[in-house]
């Protein structure tokens, strides 16, 4: 039996799942209760249950399990595929850590990997760093009329296309870039810098594209805060970066857990920045993933890197949630 | 420690509003001073200057004879507790007093031991490794000002503390204050708008309306001898009688009202022809004709029985009744609701004021 053919099976599952918990709703629920089918009608009711085991199928649970099956197989040519060669393997997995081809330690994946994860870690921290401040400010100390002025600032600049913001940051950066010839005009430097060689351009690229998803979940979470408790720290002799220190941060760690999740998890897995704005010796994950799916057609290859990038960030994420002790529940509300 | 704390002249301004003007006033080392006045008179405006939050527009705020301008509130011998206590929910009853301790940089032993000897005080001993939520709101109350105390002010300035509480806790706590202020002997500046915990607590009192000091004296003084007719209808109960002086000495004087010619104590100095207002307090009142020009006769509205007291409430000239409460032991015949009835005075428990505006209802 091909593992194929389970897939298929499943959406009929979760349609039965759907189905069963509709009628354990109107079994369990007290007698006044009007159960899902009563309130919807039989036949309305099989149309939602249907539509909705629809999405959560062929959009949700489908594609990502096709994805995990598909890495779990060899790369082989159409014609022989289902064949005796398409057994199941974790050769794909394994040739992350090491080159099937030589055997040794596939050292140019894992590099980038580690310097994947590493950047994005940085870029969160460095983003918080950023963007503890404004967020500060618009919460508690800023006028209205300037939080609003502030809040525009951030927000039009996202109006321009992803690709254009980075080709401008490129034109800023590059060689022959505004700020070379400035720095150069004003005798600092007598040569240009490469910034997009050393990788400047990536990073501040990274940083500038996940702002706003830093700023908000920081605004949130330190607008909430009672301004009498930082009076208080105050009253009682706390210099500003105490009252930080013991009010306001550990008071905010949801919103900057939520805000440090979704950053390091979004460049982790970016494309744009690094693909415009890498240096030419960069190696970034995801643009391996993207070259094994579309420049090489190596699909399983290309699933199981892009798992162990997911498994990865989620474990990193779980590790660090633990660490500061805030749960997962915390940085969704 | 205690230290006294002065205001000179202090004004605040936010933008054309005046919220505090000119407040002068001196409160003594080791006193329990109060600021009295309805909500929104400029009472937290004034804690906010003295605790440093607040830059006064003009004037000055002396804390020990030391002028108090550019230093910040973290650097003031002043400990603010506030209206809503504003603990921190994150930290142990014990991190929570003993939070100005850690910012000063005392040890963890040293701020522990501390923080049970406060506890001690504050009658919570052995509760330090709670939650600040699962304390009751009496408990919050004193934890807050364990904290405060913690830092060892010169002056502890306190924002309406009890107004969250119920009424019996309320009264329960008043004691309690008045105990941990002798106990500790620093200057306590406390905010309310309820006279009750004013007259009970202060050494001396400041009743304020609309950003202006109206009176400063101990209780009795402000109850019996109101300077001015709002804190004559502020503090306390009061009858008030508008009308117009027909004859005057240095120690009494005759005014016209609605209900003839009533006489009262004339401080102010009033002469024939003057506007002016005769305050009566219920309790002086009796429901018996005396002295001609010390008794009126009104409609009785309604009767009310409150054990120790009966209070009466005749039809009056304007929306509000004359009110007269009086004692079981008095031994007054009690007319019938609907009858007319004289009331009266002894003249001297009359005051007579000049015309001025009363607290709103
Ligand atoms: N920061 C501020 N900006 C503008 N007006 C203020 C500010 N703080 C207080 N006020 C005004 O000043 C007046 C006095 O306020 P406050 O001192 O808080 O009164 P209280 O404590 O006696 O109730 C109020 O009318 C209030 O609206
Ligand atoms: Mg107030």
């Amino acid at each position: 039996m091909s593992s194929r053919f389970v897939v298929l099976l499943i959406p009929l599952a979760v349609i039965a799942i759907f189905w069963l918990m509709a009628r354990r709703e109107a079994a369990t629920r007290g007698p006044g209760h009007r159960g899902y089918f009563d309130r919807n009608g039989a036949l309305l009711g099989t149309v939602f249950i249907a539509l909705v085991g629809f999405w959560t199928v062929f959009l949700v649970v489908l594609p990502y399990l096709y994805m995990v099956v598909e890495s779990f197989h060899p790369r082989l040519i159409p014609s022989k595929r289902g064949g005796p060669e398409d057994v199941l393997t974790i050769a794909q997995y394994r040739s992350f850590f090491v080159e099937p081809s030589s055997g040794n330690w596939n050292t140019i994946h894992l590099w980038a990997f580690i310097y994947t994860i590493g950047v994005s870690v940085v870029v969160a921290a460095f983003n918080f760093a950023i963007c503890y401040p404004i967020a500060y400010y618009m919460a508690q100390s800023g006028t209205r009329q300037r939080v609003r002025v502030l809040m525009l600032l951030l927000v039009v600049p996202y109006w321009v296309n992803e690709i254009l913001r980075a080709f401008a940051l490129r034109l800023l950066l590059a060689s022959k870039g505004l700020i070379n010839q400035m720095l150069m005009g004003a005798g600092i430097t007598d040569g240009p810098i490469d910034f997009l060689g050393a990788n400047v351009g990536l990073y501040v690229g990274l940083s500038y594209a996940y702002l706003l998803i830093m700023v908000f979940p920081l605004y949130n979470a330190i607008e909430s805060l009672d301004r009498n408790q930082i009076e208080a720290a105050r009253d009682l002799g706390a210099p500003w970066w105490k009252i930080h220190r013991d009010v306001v941060i550990p008071y905010a760690k949801p919103g900057i857990a939520s805000g440090c999740t979704m950053v390091f998890m979004l460049s982790a897995g970016s494309l744009a920045a690094p693909q415009f704005l890498g240096g030419p010796r960069t190696l970034w994950f995801t643009s391996i993933v993207y070259d094994f799916f579309f420049q090489s057609f190596n699909w399983p290859r290309g699933a199981a890197y892009a798992f162990i990038l997911l498994v990865a960030c989620i474990a990193f994420v779980l590790l660090m949630l633990r660490v500061f002790k805030v749960s997962l529940g915390e940085t969704i509300r | 420690m205690s230290a006294s704390v002065e205001l000179d002249n202090l004004t605040v301004r936010f933008g054309s509003f005046t919220a505090v003007s000119r407040a002068t006033l001196d409160i003594a080392g080791g006193e329990f001073f109060s600021f009295l006045g309805p909500s929104g008179c400029g009472k937290t405006t004034i804690l906010r200057a003295v605790s440093g939050f607040l830059d006064p527009t003009e004037g000055a705020v002396r804390i020990g004879g030391q002028d108090m301008s550019g230093i910040s509130p973290n650097r003031r011998p002043t400990a603010l507790i506030f209206q809503n206590l504003a603990l921190f929910p994150l930290m142990t009853v014990a991190e929570n007093i003993a939070y100005g301790l850690r910012v000063r940089g005392v040890g963890k032993a040293e701020r522990r031991r501390k923080a049970d000897e406060l506890l001690e005080l504050i009658a919570l001993a052995g509760q330090g490794d709670k939650l600040v939520s699962e304390l009751s709101g009496g408990q919050k109350q004193r934890v807050a000002i364990a904290r405060a105390l913690a830092v060892q002010p010169k002056v502890l300035l306190l924002d309406e503390p009890l107004s969250a509480l119920d009424l019996k806790l309320r009264q329960h706590m008043r004691a309690e204050l008045r105990a941990i202020q002798r106990q500790v002997g620093i200057t306590f500046i406390y905010i309310t708008h309820d006279q009750g915990e004013a007259l009970t607590m202060s050494d001396r009192i400041a009743v304020m309306s609309d950003g202006v000091i109206e009176q400063v004296g101990d209780g009795k003084s402000v109850y019996d001898s109101p300077a001015t007719p709002f804190v004559a209808s502020f503090v306390g109960e009061n009858n008030a009688f508008p009308g117009r002086v027909v004859s005057a000495d240095a120690r009494m004087a005759v005014i016209e009202t609605a209900f003839g010619r009533l006489a009262g104590r004339n401080p102010s100095r009033l002469t024939a022809g003057d506007r002016a207002i005769l305050f009566v307090r219920p309790e002086a009142m009796v429901p018996t004709a005396g002295a001609p020009e010390a008794t009126l006769a009104s409609e009785v509205v309604s009767v009310a029985f409150e054990g120790n007291l009966t209070h009466l409430y005749l039809r009056g000239s304007g929306k509000k009744e004359i009110s007269l409460s009086i004692g079981r032991t008095a031994g007054f015949a009690m007319p019938a609701q609907g009858a007319t009835t004289p009331a009266s005075y002894a003249p001297e428990a009359g005051l007579v004021l000049p015309e001025g505006a009363l607290a709103r209802e």
